[in-house]
């Protein structure tokens, strides 16, 4: 079974579980996801990987409260075990060739660039990382990607953590100021890695964006995941999750993404309202 | 004295319009009497015409003898000889393209319902209670099976009753491959295939779920770090096509894979049920296959008004016609010679209408098939706020390009022998894997044929 080993909470909706999962952790690479469900009537849910232990069989999760499955799964405590985990799907991040990277995060997608900004840093690529949260209170990994980046600017909407502004202003700065690229990898919101991408067009950065679609298989069964990216239809279960960044239509994907909102919403609330009552 | 009405003995079923509001069987089974009266119907032909129609060639005659003499038990011995899953066969298998298609009475009548009579054998069997399984002394030696469908189910089964240590790893989080994710419950109930599933487990036959061969473990790692001697690739078909349309993408748009697995392996029909669908209020289902009408009635049991989109005409339909009929008495609504070329969007980027040309039917293509070709302007606009895509469906190239040396055709499909054998030594495949989307039946015969191979192989080894 997957016995939750360690569970952590990295800011009020943001929660760390570290999964006994010995198969998955052989495995698995940065830019790789799992699916998994919290129990039999639950619905697979895919999450990138946060990090990995071979040794210790352990893979880490990183999640943001946002729905009932998230909910569910945030209830369950050390020593609980999850009902499915499986993986690792889809490709890992490409590295090789790299020399100087700017990984862009923005909010929980920090979770999802943190192992890439690390696994980059350890194969002695040069890594600056912008990561960008709404205010201090939710800023996560903080450290962590000190630790794997020589250059680091947290950026802030409200200006209660690092700067004031959002993680293109830091990332045009940086360019501006004469640092050359020779890729962004950008995980984080649709919207945030939409801008993203505008901008590095217009400086001609190869860029990257790691997709976080609705998935039910993870194995190229169902098409739920399908995207479109330089006019092609790929799933990003097989085909991804990372894109040329300059070729994905985002707008579609923002569209696509909003497809059952107002289930998961009901849903969500549905979960809230019957956990308070078991309390 | 055989009974020599010229007509089967009826299915008793749920009527149209009820059990097209619910998900429940749609046939429900014979009766001891009614199987016994058409059993009485057989000739008990000494050539067995009927047999050479089966892709597993059960000894349908001797059955069937037997079921009119009321010795079910006996009958489903015979069944069990040749094929591994007698219940599910029962009903999915299109008997009337093969055994029924043979039998001498369907000369001046109908042919007798074989099928009908297979599976009333199997629930027979399921309804009786549960005798200890005797399991096979181990030989051994160890042999894998990818994929849980009924070409690793038939081949696993097989495999374990000479002694095999098998263990089969399915991707998913319940085994059955297509039987539990692409077959609705209204035609094959799942607890049927988890007691077929069950009945391997008591020979012995370890089942892996959550292992996605190719990412979890290579084909190499199992032969090499976990010693399985030989392994059978039964992977299935189950890549969805899209027919690159302008708003394939949109929000409304289901391949057919999608919208079958959220209802069937999610139970996204159930209230309460945490995996959402939308099968709107109107849906458009393109594709005449079996599988189009399984995505169809199953829109219409969620609520919907459904229209089936084929761009031949009736005659051409590919699905099995007693799934056709089921689909009309249900109100499905067929538009033939109609084929989509646009989906039209609504300003939030929701599935408006299906923009379609108009076909008329010309000379028969390499398919043998009249093809259809458009007439020139003649367009129909068909409302709808779901379109589901059901027209095929391909070998999933997961194993293939994580397996050193495994060949496959261009389309995707793995080569292999009469017996299954790949490119790579002790590798074998069947099923859809092999020849692309096919029947339960014919995947299961390849799983047979497979496991007499390996059995031989791991033998001489």
């Amino acid at each position: 079974m997957f016995e939750i080993l360690e569970k952590r909470s990295l800011n009020p909706t943001v929660t760390l579980m570290r999964i006994n999962a010995p198969k998955v952790a052989r495995k698995a690479e940065p830019g790789q996801f799992i699916i998994l469900r919290t129990d039999a009537d639950g619905e697979r849910i895919p999450l990138t990987i946060a990090d990995f232990d071979r040794e210790k069989g352990s893979v880490t999760i990183i999640f943001q409260i946002v729905g009932a499955t998230t909910e569910k799964l945030n209830h369950l405590n050390e020593g609980d075990c999850l009902q499915d985990f499986v993986g690792p799907l889809g490709r890992a991040t490409e590295t090789e060739g790299l020399k100087k990277v700017a990984v862009v995060g923005g909010g929980v997608g920090c979770a999802i660039a943190y192992p890439v900004a690390k696994k980059l840093h350890e194969l002695g690529v040069e890594v600056h990382s912008i990561v960008g949260f709404r205010n201090k209170d939710l800023v996560i990994l903080e450290d962590e990607f000190r630790a794997s980046s020589s250059k680091f600017v947290l950026m802030s909407d409200d200006g209660t953590a690092g700067e004031k502004g959002l993680v293109t202003d830091a990332l045009k700065k940086l360019i501006e100021s004469g640092e050359k690229y020779d890729r962004v990898i950008t995980i984080g919101p649709l919207i945030m890695m939409k801008f993203v991408c505008r901008l590095t067009k217009e400086y001609e950065i190869p860029t990257v964006a790691s997709m976080n679609p609705i998935m039910i298989d993870g194995t190229g069964m169902c098409g739920g995941c399908r995207l479109t990216v330089g006019g092609q239809t790929k799933f990003a279960c097989v085909d991804g999750p990372e894109f040329d960044g300059h070729l994905i239509d985002f707008d579609e994907a923002m569209a696509r993404g909003a497809m059952y909102k107002p289930f998961e919403r009901h849903a969500y609330e549905e979960a809230c309202n019957l956990f308070k009552e078991v309390k | 004295m055989p009974n020599m009405s010229p007509t089967r003995n009826e299915m008793p079923v749920q009527a149209p319009d009820v059990r097209n509001k619910n998900f429940s069987e749609v046939a429900l089974g014979y009766t001891e009497e009614q199987a016994i009266d058409e059993a009485k119907r057989c000739l008990g032909c000494k050539n067995k015409p009927c047999s050479t129609g089966c892709p597993v060639q059960i000894d349908i005659p001797a059955f069937i003898a037997q079921v009119a003499e009321g010795n079910f038990a006996e009958a489903y011995k015979i069944i069990t000889k040749s094929s591994s899953l007698p219940a599910v066969c029962g009903r999915v298998c299109p008997q009337e393209t093969q055994c029924e298609s043979k039998c001498v009475r369907g000369k001046k009548g109908e042919p007798v319902a074989i099928g009908r009579l297979e599976r009333f054998v199997a629930d027979w069997h399921n309804a009786q209670p549960e005798a200890p399984v005797e399991k096979p002394a181990p030989n051994g030696h160890k042999a894998a099976v990818i994929g849980s469908g009924p070409s690793g189910l038939a081949c696993a089964g097989d495999l374990a009753k000479k002694g095999y240590d098998v263990t089969i790893f399915e991707a998913l989080h319940v085994a059955g491959g297509v039987l539990s994710y692409g077959i609705p419950e209204f035609r094959l109930p799942k607890s049927i295939v988890q007691k077929e599933i069950g009945g391997l487990k008591a020979l012995g036959v370890k089942v892996e779920t959550n292992t996605v061969v190719g990412k979890t473990i290579s084909v190499d790692e199992l032969m090499k770090e976990e010693g399985f001697e030989s392994i059978f690739i039964g992977s299935g078909a189950g890549l969805p096509r899209f027919m690159n349309i302008k708003g394939e993408n949109l929000n409304g748009v289901y391949s057919a894979n999608e919208f079958l697995t959220r209802i069937n392996l999610m139970k996204a029909y159930k209230e309460g049920s945490a995996t959402p669908i939308k099968a709107g209020t109107k849906a458009v289902i393109v594709g005449g296959g079996n599988v189009a009408m399984d995505a169809a009635r199953c829109a219409k049991r969620l609520g919907a008004e459904v229209y089936i989109v084929y761009r031949r005409t009736e005659a051409e339909l590919p699905a099995r016609a007693e799934e056709v009929e089921h689909a009309k008495e249900e109100g499905i609504i067929f538009k033939f010679l109609t084929n989509p070329v646009e989906i039209e969007a609504t300003e939030d980027g929701w599935v408006k209408s299906v923009h379609c040309q108009q076909m008329e039917l010309s000379e028969p293509d390499a398919s043998g098939r009249a093809k259809p070709v458009p007439i020139e302007g003649a367009f129909i606009d068909i409302e709808a706020d779901c379109v589901i895509m059901s027209i095929g469906t391909s070998p999933n190239p997961l194993i293939k390009s994580t397996t050193e040396g495994l060949d496959t055709q261009k389309w995707g499909g793995i080569i292999a022998d009469e017996d299954g054998l790949t490119s790579k030594e002790g590798v074998y495949a069947g099923g859809d894997a092999v020849t692309g989307a096919a029947t339960v039946i014919l995947a299961m015969g390849a799983g047979k044929k497979a496991a007499a191979a390996m059995d031989k192989y791991m033998q001489s080894k």
